[in-house]
């Protein structure tokens, strides 16, 4: 009957510290998740005047929070890519000597498709419609 | 000038309120092995040390510092620049956290080779190799914090890596990064872990880790051991107190010669600060101590077979960290006897990877 008793009492108290225990930790860790801000659907920006970049050069254009590679190819042949690697997330550079994209991180290449062409990247850029509206360039996501 | 009672008054009533005899007779009674590889036994101390310089510059450091995108770099510069001795106590702070894992790996392969992993110091083993990861993650988050260019995409790959772990990753990424992308958010985090969350654990284990060292006294290298039960003759012994504490406080006083040579001749420098929108730099690699595993990855195709290469490079790197961590349980076999030539091999070939590989991730 002792016996019972105690052992009842000591699953009731280890219980109870157990249940505060996790009490204190619960809202510890969800402290820690950091909320999820939304994204701005940004669909399209502009990347200021055409004639700003001259042919066989580079810039990186704001989209959003994330950062769009703009390449003029050719006097008007215009691409752009989402500027981060799909290795480990390094942003690429465009090589106007070899035209082709480089992540200096670990030596990825991709072609002017996006496409890898050595390196470790497992998938290819995503990439971005560029139209001239204006003498306006405009970046749009594709759809 | 007190006199010799009043001064021997003071050391009883002390010692009654303390117990500071204690103390006395088990220094006393701690001896070290005296050997041909004693001066390994130095290391750890030597790590220990500069520890404590790490916390020490990390405090005077904390009086400029500010831990915000806008406002890291500029406070770094200020502090180099500014602040009397600031270049002073950044550089030892950034050299002594480099020279402190360079001391850590040396102890750990010199325990390896010596054999002292072997039973009862399992525990102590293990909780080292814990503080091995604990000084890489003070590492990894201390990188950051200059906000440069460098370290922004050192930080945006090694968070990656975690989120290409499966199931766990990507929540743990979010955790590590404060959000989606390496930002403002992660900057805090980083401080958070580095000045407040890192140093507390440390500190735990270490005194866990040095209390092991203390209770079980210090390994003599199992061919020495037989040789003197063979020829029937005790290894000679030092007293810890005072001979081996004045030549550990010898090499104290090296490791700050170097340590102060290196900061000033080679200042630590702080880059180009970071920008979210930029290209990663050409050149870019992490600290030497990730370049072998930077190296690896660099290596590694996209894909080996159906399995994406980086993800195979970080399991392979997962499981040799378990094996190495549990090496005082396969070192030893049935019979309870240490398998010397397989530890040794191990260690000799983890040596030779890390260190080819870490070169080879350095010039190429
Ligand atoms: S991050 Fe681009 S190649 Fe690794």
């Amino acid at each position: 009957m002792a016996e019972d008793r105690r052992s009842l009492i000591r699953w009731l108290l280890g219980g109870g510290f157990t249940a505060s225990v996790i009490s204190f930790l619960y809202p510890a860790i969800r402290f820690m998740n950091p909320p999820r801000i939304p994204e701005a659907a940004v669909n399209e920006v502009s990347a200021g005047r055409a004639d700003q970049l001259k042919p066989n050069s580079s810039t990186i254009v704001r989209f959003g929070n994330r950062p769009v590679l703009l390449i003029r190819v050719a006097e008007d042949e215009w691409k752009a890519f989402g500027a981060v690697c799909t290795h480990l997330n390094c942003t690429v550079q465009y090589r106007p000597d070899g035209h082709d994209i480089w992540c200096a991180c670990h030596n990825g290449i991709y072609d002017l498709n996006g496409r890898v062409v050595a390196g470790p990247p497992p998938r290819p850029l995503e990439e971005y419609a560029v139209r001239i509206r204006d003498g306006e360039v405009v970046i749009a996501r594709r759809v | 000038m007190l006199s010799a009672a009043t001064r021997r008054r003071a050391a009883n009533w002390l010692d009654e309120r303390l117990g500071v005899s204690a103390v006395r007779e088990f220094l006393r009674h701690k001896t070290v092995p005296l050997h041909s590889a004693t001066i390994w036994y130095y290391f750890g101390g030597i790590t220990l040390f500069l520890f404590v310089i790490q916390v020490l510059t990390g405090i005077l450091l904390l009086l400029y510092y500010r831990p915000t995108p806008a406002e890291a770099f500029e406070s770094v510069q200020f502090i180099m620049t500014r602040v009397e001795f600031g270049w002073l106590v950044r550089s030892i702070h950034s050299w002594a956290a480099n020279l402190m894992i360079l001391t850590a790996f040396i102890h750990m392969f010199s325990v390896v080779f010596l054999h002292a992993y072997r039973r009862p110091r399992e525990l102590t083993w293990l909780s080292g190799i814990v503080l091995l990861a604990l000084a890489l993650a003070f590492g990894f988050s201390g990188y950051l914090l200059p906000w440069n260019e460098v370290a922004y995409f050192a930080t945006k790959v090694g968070a990656d890596m975690v989120a290409s772990l499966p199931g766990i990753g990507p929540p743990l990424a979010r955790f590590l990064r404060g959000g989606e992308e390496v930002g403002g958010a992660t900057l805090t985090r980083f401080f958070g872990f580095h000045v407040a969350v890192l140093p507390a654990i440390t500190t735990l284990v270490l005194l866990f880790h040095l209390a092991l060292v203390q209770k079980h006294g210090i390994s003599v290298p199992p061919k020495l051991e037989a040789e003197s039960r063979r020829r029937g003759l005790p290894i000679p012994q030092m007293p810890f107190f005072p001979n081996f504490f004045l030549r550990e406080l010898m090499a104290w006083y090296a490791a700050l010669g170097v340590l102060g040579s290196l900061a000033a001749i080679f200042p630590w420098e702080l880059g180009v600060k970071a920008d979210p929108f930029a290209p990663a730099p050409a050149g870019i690699r992490p600290e030497w101590y990730f370049l072998a595993l930077f190296y690896t990855l660099k290596l590694l195709p996209s894909h080996v077979w159906i399995i994406e290469g980086e993800l195979l490079g970080l399991i392979g790197f997962a499981l040799l960290a378990v094996f190495w961590a549990l090496l005082p349980f396969w070192a030893t076999n049935r019979q309870g006897e240490i398998r010397t030539r397989l530890v040794t091999g191990a260690g000799v070939a983890l040596l030779a990877y890390l260190s080819t590989f870490s070169a080879l991730g350095y010039w190429r």
